[in-house]
């Protein structure tokens, strides 16, 4: 399976993304130039992390006008998997392919850490290698990571178990002390109506090796090969 | 040489302006002298820049010429970019350290992350690219509403800059202490990894060679900064704000990526940072490297505004700026590789075969010096050293008499507060604000003893730390300098790595001040001991000096940023403790100093006695005994013993890791001969506290080096406390206790006051 990288100027997790899917998951990967039209025929689409074209204004505010975003809409709209992380996250909210919108974190500061965050459903193309409820240990690292959508909005999500992670504690509960940045309802990842774009802010590409401290973001990249493939 | 007439509209020069220019008597004879003529403006405002203390080192540099800089590993020493040093595989490290204290002081926010950005720079200049940040930072005590205000202003600065351009900042060190109220020191290391064949120089060649001057446009900010840098602070520093740059970390991940293209390109021969005193002092130094001449029009340099004259485009710091000299007919290829990343790039001179440094604004002529002499006559200097006799009695008073406060009868009401004094307390605050982990490498991320980066396509990883106590370098230079490059040893050595090489950053005073001038001397002496020993030449670094206040000095701080490599990494190790019953060994002596210690500052308020000796040769020893027991495999953890002595250094291993908490037992009764906040809270240097499944297997080794290696205790992971048995009593302290004095203390005094009406509340202060 092929994964096509998209890199704009800012994009700082690009080569992170790159290696967790070329070395951990010995697939092919390819970077995709912000300035170019051509997805190379990859089967998987990832936006990473970063600052795209420095976020001075809002996150991902102009990366939704980059050529490369226009192909990227047309191959989510053609129903094939994307997936958002952190920056990338903030862009498909801004390119409206996800419900919602990532404000400036409660606390006002950026937040580093290793949080964890419980799969709230486990039957999606990113997620089915996981147990429902499980807990993973994955790093988050943003300013912009607090998920708002309104009331109504959040209540269709969860109805159509479109909340795929929350910020929980070691309990698995989703206190307020486990939400780093004051995201609605703990939410840290969703998915698209029809469940082929994932947009999470905790990196599952920096947690793929035990030596980093978790491997269990190896099984959301595991997750989309095990779907597509079958 | 050509005619050279004062430019029209530009100032006459006079004693007046000359003074202004920070050149005293001397140095302008020297100016006039080299040029056999009055200077024009702009030459004086070049010499201005270029003689600063911040470009020139004049004050330093015989002293610097001392430290020993060479080992067979350094691939880079001093007077590039930044250090390299060789970790094998064909793979080097380059990294360097560098101060941003006075623009700090000023303004926060844009001086931190400007200094992020000017270190990242000179290391990605060199062909290396950025692996990870390190800062070390001094504040003045956190009660204080404008201590708060800089703190987080230059928190926010740092990690704004570093996340942005995406590198994860993993380590440092920070201290709180009334001497550095007035003058907060921000020190930034940059560490990068690089091929050692792409490692590239500073040094213009090639006549015909064109200059070329690329990323940002340059602008009127930051002009004299580096002089501004070369005086002291005071209530006037405010109105030279327009001084202090402002950074833009998007540009400057576009100039990195386009840099590290240029550098493989092989498009060009020399790439420079226009850092302090930017187009001067980057076009003087790569020709005085190559030894050859330039010549500059200013008028070709893209420029943010119009009309500025010939001074103002030669001395401005504006940022994310490089100035490339590129092999001839090579031109358009260099322009293509920056319009892929957006960033302009323009012919502005080039490399001449005449032995001159000339500046035109068209066709007129506007400076001109012979040779490289405008970079080679800088004077040096030797001012007299002499200490102040204030702190010789310092160093000399009996510390012993100090009678302990009723409180300390309860030496767990002692350890408590050690914890929570904020030079010990965790920086989680701090180190939470900054992405430590982008780039996937981080095996140990801030909190640790040293940070550990894995080095990609092989077994080994590299260990970075800074280290400085003030404290001991104020009382006694000699012996803080030793100090501070041997605790930065330790550090690196607690992860499994052997110390390879350091960069320093010395931050100090006034040198003209006869008793700052001795700190320096000495202080530096005392590295270069230390470095000796331990076999870490010093590969490049920064000398900031005038640190000082109204209030007077800061504390001497030569800051050591240390490089270590691990072999393998079967041998990283980590400073809690891991297993159930595991054997608690201290290695080293009890020796019970209590001189300079954390323990007297927070608990006596006090900065007194001699700090603790530092036998160099002994350090080594030691180092090499902690490191041989890695390799055996017997090490759990590793924890270097420092600030609040072998108690707090316990309590760290039990619960400085939020994820790896334990209690442990330990008995000190073998001791009792020693007063127990001696025993407790002394920081006797050269030790280290091990744990290991095998003690006998590393007091053999201990042995046969001749360091001393005692149990004395044993790990209790499920237990709630940390024990330790005195001869006439006992500390026992609650893990909940310790839990909350160590990772509630910052955040905690942080909360009083909302950080930005903290500033709002100290702006009426100052304004009244």
């Amino acid at each position: 399976m092929k994964f096509g990288i998209v890199t704009f100027p800012g994009s700082n997790c690009d080569y992170d993304a790159f290696h967790a899917v070329t070395e951990i998951l010995g697939e092919q990967a390819v970077y995709l130039w912000h300035k170019d039209h051509d997805l190379q025929n990859a089967d998987v689409i990832v936006l990473p992390g970063g600052f795209s074209y420095g976020d001075y204004l809002r996150a991902g505010a102009i990366a939704r006008f980059s050529p490369i975003m226009q192909e990227v809409a047309a191959h989510a709209k053609a129903g094939a998997p994307v997936l958002g992380v952190c920056n990338g996250f903030q862009i498909l909210c801004e390119a409206q392919l996800l419900p919602g919108a990532l404000m400036r974190n409660a606390a006002l500061q950026f937040v580093s850490a290793a949080v964890r965050i419980r799969v709230e459903n486990a039957d999606t193309l990113f997620t089915n290698l996981y147990q429902p409820g499980e807990l993973l240990r994955i790093p988050v690292a943003h300013g912009d990571g607090r998920y708002f959508a309104p009331p109504a909005a959040l209540d269709a999500l969860e109805a159509e178990g479109r909340v795929i992670f929350r910020y929980a504690d070691a309990g698995g509960r989703t206190s307020a002390d486990a939400n780093p940045n004051g995201s609605e309802r703990n939410i840290a990842g969703i998915i698209s109506e029809h469940g082929n774009v994932l947009g999470m802010m905790p990196h599952p590409e920096r947690a793929c090796s035990l030596l980093l401290g978790s491997d269990d973001g190896v099984r959301l990249l595991e997750s989309i090969l095990s779907r597509v493939a079958a | 040489m050509s005619v050279v007439a004062p430019r029209a509209g530009d100032p006459v020069i006079t004693p007046a302006l000359v003074a202004e220019h920070g050149l005293n008597d001397e140095e302008y004879r020297r100016l006039v002298g080299m040029l056999g003529r009055t200077p024009t403006f702009t030459e004086l405002g070049i010499i201005s820049a270029l003689w600063s203390e911040h470009c020139s080192y004049k004050h330093s540099r015989p002293l610097l010429k001392t430290l020993p800089t060479t080992a067979p590993w350094v691939l880079q020493g001093p007077g590039e970019n930044a250090g390299v040093i060789s970790i094998g595989d064909g793979l080097a490290v380059a990294f360097k350290i560098e101060s941003h204290n006075h623009p700090s002081a000023v303004e926060p926010y844009q001086g931190a992350a400007t200094g992020v950005g000017g270190i990242l720079r000179d290391v990605f200049t060199m062909g290396a690219r950025p692996i990870a940040m390190l800062n070390s930072l001094r504040f003045g005590s956190l009660d204080r509403p404008r201590v708060r205000y800089l703190f987080s202003g230059v928190v926010k600065g740092i990690g704004d800059y570093g996340n942005c351009v995406g590198i994860p900042t993993v380590a440092g060190e920070i201290v709180f202490d009334d001497a550095y109220e007035g003058n907060p020191l921000v020190n930034a290391m940059c560490v990068g990894l690089m091929h050692e064949d792409d490692l590239i120089r500073a040094k213009a060649e090639g006549v015909g060679n064109p200059i070329i001057a690329v990323g940002a446009r340059t602008g009127r900010d930051g002009i004299h900064g580096a002089s501004f840098a070369s005086e002291d602070l005071s209530a006037a520093s405010d109105a030279k704000r327009p001084r202090i740059q402002v950074g833009d970390p998007f540009t400057e991940k576009l100039l990195l990526e386009a840099s590290l293209e240029l550098i493989k390109s092989d498009h060009i021969v020399a790439i420079q940072d226009m850092g302090a005193a930017g187009l001067t002092s980057s076009s003087a130094e790569m020709a005085e490297r190559g030894d050859v001449g330039v010549t500059i029009d200013v008028t070709k340099v893209p420029t943010r505004e119009k009309g500025m004259t010939p001074y103002e485009i030669l001395l401005s710091e504006s940022q994310e700026r490089m100035l490339v000299v590129a092999k001839k007919g090579h031109e358009t290829a260099v322009g293509d590789i920056l319009a892929k990343w957006d960033l302009t790039a323009a012919v502005i001179g080039e490399v001449i075969g005449e032995q001159v440094y000339r500046v035109t604004e068209g066709a007129t002529v506007v400076a001109e010096f012979p040779g490289s002499r405008l970079v080679t006559d800088c004077p040096s200097y030797s001012p007299e050293a002499r200490e102040a006799p204030a702190i010789a009695e310092l160093r000399l008073a009996d510390i012993s008499a100090i009678p302990e406060r009723p409180e300390e009868r309860n030496p767990s009401w002692t350890l408590e507060q050690l914890l929570s004094a904020p030079t010990i307390a965790s920086k989680a605050w701090a180190y939470r604000q900054f992405d430590s982990t982008v780039r996937t490498n981080t095996v140990i991320g801030p909190g640790g003893d040293a940070a550990v980066l894995r080095i990609r396509g092989t077994d080994k990883a590299i260990a970075v730390k800074t280290d400085c106590n003030g404290r001991y370098v104020y009382l006694d230079p000699r012996v803080g300098g030793r100090i501070a490059v041997a605790e930065a040893a330790r550090n690196v050595a607690c992860t499994g790595a052997r110390p390879m090489a350091i960069t320093n950053c010395l931050n100090f005073g006034n040198p003209t001040r006869p008793e700052v001038f001795f700190q320096l001397k000495e202080a530096i002496a005392g590295m270069g001991e230390a470095c000796r020993a331990l076999g870490t030449p010093v590969t490049g670094g920064n000398v900031s000096l005038y640190n000082e206040s109204p209030a007077g000095a800061v504390y001497p701080t030569p800051v050591v940023g240390m490089v270590g490599l691990i072999e393998s990494l079967a041998h990283v190790t980590r400073a809690a403790f891991r297993a159930d019953g595991d054997t608690i060994l201290l290695l080293g002596e009890m020796g019970g100093e209590l001189g300079g210690s954390e323990y007297l500052s927070t608990i006596h308020g006090l900065v007194l006695g001699a700090p603790p000796a530092c036998d160099v040769e002994r350090e080594k020893v030691t180092i090499d005994v902690v490191l041989e027991a890695i390799r055996q495999g017997v090490v759990s953890s590793a924890h270097d013993c420092s600030d609040g002595g072998i108690a707090v250094a316990l309590a760290e291993c039990c619960i400085a890791d939020a994820e790896a908490e334990s209690g442990a037992d330990a008995d000190f009764s073998q001791w009792a001969h020693l007063r127990n906040r001696d025993l407790l809270f002394g920081e006797t240097q050269g030790r280290f506290v091990l744990s290991s499944s095998a003690p006998g297997r590393v007091e053999a080794i201990a042995r046969r080096a001749g360091i001393p290696c005692a149990r004395i205790g044993v790990v209790r992971l499920n237990s709630s406390t940390l024990d330790i048995s005195l001869g006439d009593g006992l500390l026992r302290a609650e893990r909940g206790m310790m839990r909350r004095a160590y990772h509630g203390s910052i955040p905690g005094i942080m909360s009083r006051t909302p950080q930005h009406s903290a500033a709002a509340e100290d702006a009426r202060v100052s304004a009244h």
